[in-house]
């Protein structure tokens, strides 16, 4: 499994890359892995405010839908609306073309209750990957 | 003895032995005696003569040769004999959903058809392959509509159908929706009140057309206010009446539903029935039922699948778009046969046989003495009259007359107790006509 | 194969209508009116008939294969209830009839039907009264649950908020639950299939309003702790909701009324054989105890005591209507004629010789493929392809293998707990032979899967299609001719 070095990670397998109080987020080569082929992304609407850890998106495969949680709160500042056309770019790159969504952090202490590239990597051999 | 139980005795105890018991009851020792039923006190079985004898019987005490000026939704179309032969056919009614494509190919293209003739009814762009009915339908738009907007109030229209409403009411009065119900005028929407309750809480506005008066509309006004205040608009449609009458597309329609008894489906005494729902692509993924999709094999030769499964009860669970798990194929596979025989230029002429036979009707109707034809608007193949009784009684003395004279409005509308709605279909001939205009005039004399 | 559009030929006709025989003749004012013909297609009955009947040809069916697929019991349909449903006096019976003043005795051969049915189902399942409007399975748990909600409402139970369901439940349970308002929790199943005392014990509180559970389960296991958990349940004035997909199994065996239950769904299509129709329609009664009965969907059918019948609207407490009319008639009187035809002692037999064929199945497949519950089973059992998969053959390999050997297969990949889950129900009207020919073919899969497994990824070679690309179909939407094609 890919894991980005300077990149933050949830336990759900989100992934938030932090720049200038900038969150970029997307999805784990592990995630991407586990849903399959992605089919439809449901975006966010801009603006819109959402919690650390509250559900924003849905990423559906043919066989599964699943949830996506915000790594930190904020506002959506902008969503990669390519993924509209081709959501198969999460599968091919998730954690650069493939791009869910950008927030603009609300909270930079909320990055205390996220993984470190290390972390996460721990945390998914306990998962037995 | 059970006849449809392949297996000897013989068989069943080589069956027993390969499994190491010694009965069947030995198969059954986890339902302890606690578990036994209190009582299982059944008749015995018939032979299949028995039960047709018995069934036929029963069937001889229903009264099917009234002439029917009865509609209410419900009508009394002509199906084609060929719709029946072909839904007859086992490899179509005893197959089940149609999970593994590759052996369900004769299912999954005749849903793909349907949705198709769906679109090509009410001109719009998307369909799902069927719902329970009619009025079922319309609720599972009503909620579609909510999840889109993420608002939850409702403007419903009077002239949708009393038992749609009813319907939709049992199913929501445990949620907090907000219901505003808007009487009509005149038989016919009125536009002050509808848009005086569309607000910027409203989800969605629900119209049908015609409506349960019989009265034909163009709503393109009420959706425009629908639209500029972030409501969608939910139609109801009759479908024959297509045919000739503005399509809901061309109005503007978001959700469009129906009952398509109408399409070669037997009146069955209330079910099973077909409800379908069409929408504008962008909405898909928020509908729900079942939707059957075009896509390509490995050979990249055409092929359907069920697909967008993931808005569905088996993966979402407690998220899915609906609790519907299946859909009504057969049903969904009789209004194919029947629009793909009737065609282009049938249906046409089959709307218009209703529109001018009502008419006559309405026509013969109105030079009865003490009746009155109510036209504020024009109606499809069913009218209102005003009698000088109560119609529940009218209706009766029409019953002995032989005639099933029309739905009294009274039983859905206090205040209406004299209003009498009647359906006038293709099937009625002129001379059935004017008999039931005769008999309405010695009953009212 | 072509579409019936792409068959079309502008002017072709099949049906044609009768000249109007009226002197009127009507216009659509043009506000009102239609622009431009709806585009259907224009083919001959014949046309329409050879297309239709070769799409028929491409299904799998009961009337046509071995169809083992598990949770949906796909039994033999008795041609003559086809035949009892097509009568006149039931098929062009208009449903507002009975409702018209003076109309129920235009009615009363339907309306006998109905009351008699749904005596039979009391009976049956030891429930009080019946009402047969939910028009599905999936329809009749949603009805169940507003019972229940209607029942806490009543009794002042502001405070419920959960249902509990089983993992191993269908994903309408949860879906049902959802729409009727109720949050789910879900509860682990033992090492034998059963539930999980101890978790059922640790979810119980005040905020419990009931449990959903299907018996035997949908592993095919009786549930032998059923009356700790009804205990359960009602200590905390619970509703013991039985969702009765499996029904099949239980026939004079016990009922759901004895057991604990308060209110439960039939699914006709199963243990009552009504046809499938291609995923559809259905029927969904739904049975209650005297705690629920107030509550019950309007209309009831009931018998005067001169021996007609009528229905009845005048009941305060109901939910209401559910549906436009008195359910889908035409599949309950199927369901009807197939009971007065087998009678107590064959519905007996129809669960003894379900759980006998399951069994044997169960016992003879047990060897080659990994036995989820290594006991007896009652109408289905659930085994894993995980040994196959460790090969590289996964499930859906090895259905696509039994497609090409002319069999319909199992269901995979359900129940979700299980990886690599086969469902497999053989149903009691399977001979022998029919089975053991499913069982060589098997064990022809679990062969092959050790000396070729990269040959599955091929199957199947013989049908019409091979695999299609539902990746494709999900990200192209193309589900109506007139969309464009997305290459």
């Amino acid at each position: 499994m890919e894991i980005m070095e300077h990149y933050l990670y949830t336990k759900e397998h989100e992934w938030i890359n932090i720049e200038d109080n900038i969150g970029t987020v997307g999805i784990t080569d592990y995630a991407q892995n586990a849903l399959g082929d992605i089919t439809y992304v449901e975006l966010p609407q801009v603006d819109q405010e959402v919690e650390q850890f509250e559900q924003f998106v849905s990423v559906e495969s043919v066989k599964a839908a699943s949830d996506i949680f915000c790594p930190m709160s904020g506002r959506v500042m902008e969503v990669n609306t390519k993924l509209e056309d081709q959501p198969g770019s999460i599968n091919k790159d998730c954690y650069d073309k493939g791009w869910i969504a950008k927030i603009e952090i609300k909270d930079a202490d909320e990055a205390a209750h996220l993984m470190s590239a290390e972390d996460y990597r721990n945390y998914l051999e306990s998962l037995g990957q | 003895m059970n006849p449809y139980i392949t297996n000897t005795e013989f068989e069943v105890q080589q069956m027993l032995d390969t499994i190491g018991v010694k009965s069947i009851d030995e198969l059954f020792a986890d339902i302890k005696p606690q578990h036994h039923p209190r009582s299982f006190n059944l008749p015995l079985g018939m032979s299949e003569y028995e039960v047709l004898r018995r069934l036929t019987g029963l069937s001889l005490r229903n009264n099917v040769y009234l002439t029917p000026f009865i509609g209410g939704g419900y009508y009394d179309h002509y199906v084609p004999s060929a719709v029946g032969m072909l839904i007859g056919r086992g490899e179509f009614y005893t197959a089940y959903t149609p999970y593994q494509p590759e052996c369900a190919q004769g299912t999954l293209q005749a849903l793909f058809e349907f949705q198709s003739h769906m679109c090509a009814l009410t001109g719009m762009e998307v369909s799902n392959a069927s719902l329970y009915d009619g009025g079922t339908a319309l609720y599972e738009a009503m909620m579609m509509a909510i999840r889109i907007t993420g608002k939850d109030k409702i403007v419903m229209d009077g002239g949708v159908s009393p038992i749609y409403r009813k319907i939709i009411k049992t199913y929501t009065h445990h949620l907090h929706y907000q219901f505003e119900e808007i009487p009509v005028v005149h038989g016919q929407s009125s536009r002050p009140e509808v848009n005086k309750h569309l607000d910027k809480n409203t989800a969605a506005v629900i119209l049908q057309n015609p409506n349960f008066f019989g009265a034909m509309d163009d709503f393109t006004d009420i959706i425009e206010k629908a639209h500029a205040v972030g409501a969608l608009a939910i139609v109801s449609v009759y479908p024959i009446s297509l045919g000739v009458l503005k399509t809901p597309a061309d109005m503007g329609a978001d959700i469009v539903t129906g009952e398509g008894q109408s399409l070669g489906l037997p009146l069955n005494f209330g079910g099973p029935y077909l409800g379908f729902m069409c929408a504008k692509k962008q909405y898909v993924r928020k509908m729900p039922g079942r939707i059957v999709g075009q896509t390509k094999d490995a050979q990249g030769r055409r092929c359907f699948v069920n697909t967008l499964q993931a808005r569905e009860q088996h993966i979402r669970r407690e998220k899915a778009t609906s609790n519907i798990c299946t859909n009504v194929s057969l049903c969904a596979l009789q209004a194919t046969i029947f629009l793909s025989l009737i065609g282009k230029g049938g249906l046409k002429e089959m709307a218009q046989l209703n529109l001018d036979k009502a008419e006559y009707a309405k026509q013969c109707l109105a030079k009865v003495k003490g009746v009155e034809v109510k036209r504020s608007s024009p109606t499809f193949n069913e009218f209102t009259l005003h009698l000088p009784k109560d119609a529940s009684e009218v209706v009766e003395r029409m019953i002995e007359k032989g005639f099933a004279a029309g739905f009294p409005l009274g039983r859905y509308y206090k205040g209406m107790e004299k209003y009498l709605l009647v359906a006038v279909t293709e099937k009625r001939t002129k001379e059935e006509i004017d008999r039931y205009v005769g008999a309405l005039q010695e009953v009212l004399a | 194969m072509q579409l019936i559009f792409e068959r079309s030929v502008q002017g072709r006709r099949g049906f044609r209508f009768g000249d109007s025989d009226v002197p009127t003749k009507a216009q659509v004012p043009l506000k009102y009116a239609r622009q431009e013909d709806a585009p259907l297609p224009e083919v001959s009955e014949l046309d329409a008939v050879r297309h239709y009947t070769h799409l028929s040809q491409l299904n799998f069916s009961i009337d046509t294969h071995f169809y083992p697929l598990g949770s949906c019991t796909m039994k033999y349909n008795p041609k003559f209830t086809e035949s009892i449903a097509r009568l006149a006096g039931f098929a062009d019976l208009h449903p507002l009839l009975p409702q018209l003043a003076g109309g129920e005795k235009l009615t009363q051969g339907a309306l006998e039907v109905l009351y008699e049915l749904e005596q039979w189902m009391c009976e049956m399942t030891g429930f009080k009264a019946f009402t047969l409007q939910p028009l599905a399975g999936a329809h009749g748990e949603l009805t169940g649950l507003m019972l229940m909600a209607a029942y806490h409402k009543t009794k002042g139970n502001t405070k419920k908020r959960y249902v509990i369901i089983p993992d191993s439940a269908h994903g309408t349970n949860p879906a049902s639950a959802a729409i009727a308002g109720y949050q789910t929790v879900a509860i682990p199943s033992n090492k034998n299939g059963g539930m999980d005392l101890e978790a059922l014990k640790a979810a119980v509180n005040d905020e419990v309003a009931g449990l959903m559970m299907t018996i035997p389960s949908t592993y095919g296991v009786f549930e032998s702790n059923i009356e700790e958990i009804a205990r359960l349940i009602h200590s905390v004035d619970g509703i013991m909701y039985y969702d009765g997909a499996n029904l099949n199994a239980m026939l004079g065996r016990c009922r759901p009324g004895d057991l604990g239950f308060d209110v439960m769904h039939i699914n006709t299509h199963k243990t009552f054989t009504t046809p499938h129709g291609g995923g559809g329609p259905g029927a969904g009664p739904v049975g209650v105890n005297a705690k629920l009965e107030k509550f019950l969907p309007i209309s009831r059918v009931i018998k005067r005591s001169g021996g007609t019948f009528t229905l009845n609207y005048d009941y305060p407490d109901s939910i209401g209507y559910v549906a436009s009319f008195y359910g889908n008639f035409a599949l309950l009187v199927r369901a009807y004629a197939y009971m007065l035809m087998l009678g107590q002692e064959g519905l007996i037999e129809t669960s003894h010789h379900a759980v006998l064929n399951a069994n044997y199945l169960m016992t003879k497949l047990k060897k080659h493929y990994k036995l989820c519950f290594d006991r007896l089973c009652m109408h289905e059992s659930v085994f894993s392809a995980s040994r196959q998969a460790a090969r590289g053959v996964h499930a859906i390999d090895i259905a696509k293998f039994l497609i090409d050997q002319q069999i319909h297969p199992p269901t995979v990949y359900f129940p979700i707990s299980v990886s690599e889950a086969m469902m497999i129900e053989p149903t009691e009207t399977e001979s022998k032979q029919t089975m053991d020919h499913f069982v060589e073919k098997m064990i022809e899969a679990d062969e092959l899967s050790k000396t070729n497994p990269s040959i599955f990824k091929e199957f199947p070679k013989t049908m019409p299609i091979s695999r299609p690309d539902e990746v494709k179909a999900a990200r192209d939407v193309k589900i109506s001719y007139f969309l464009p094609d997305a290459d």
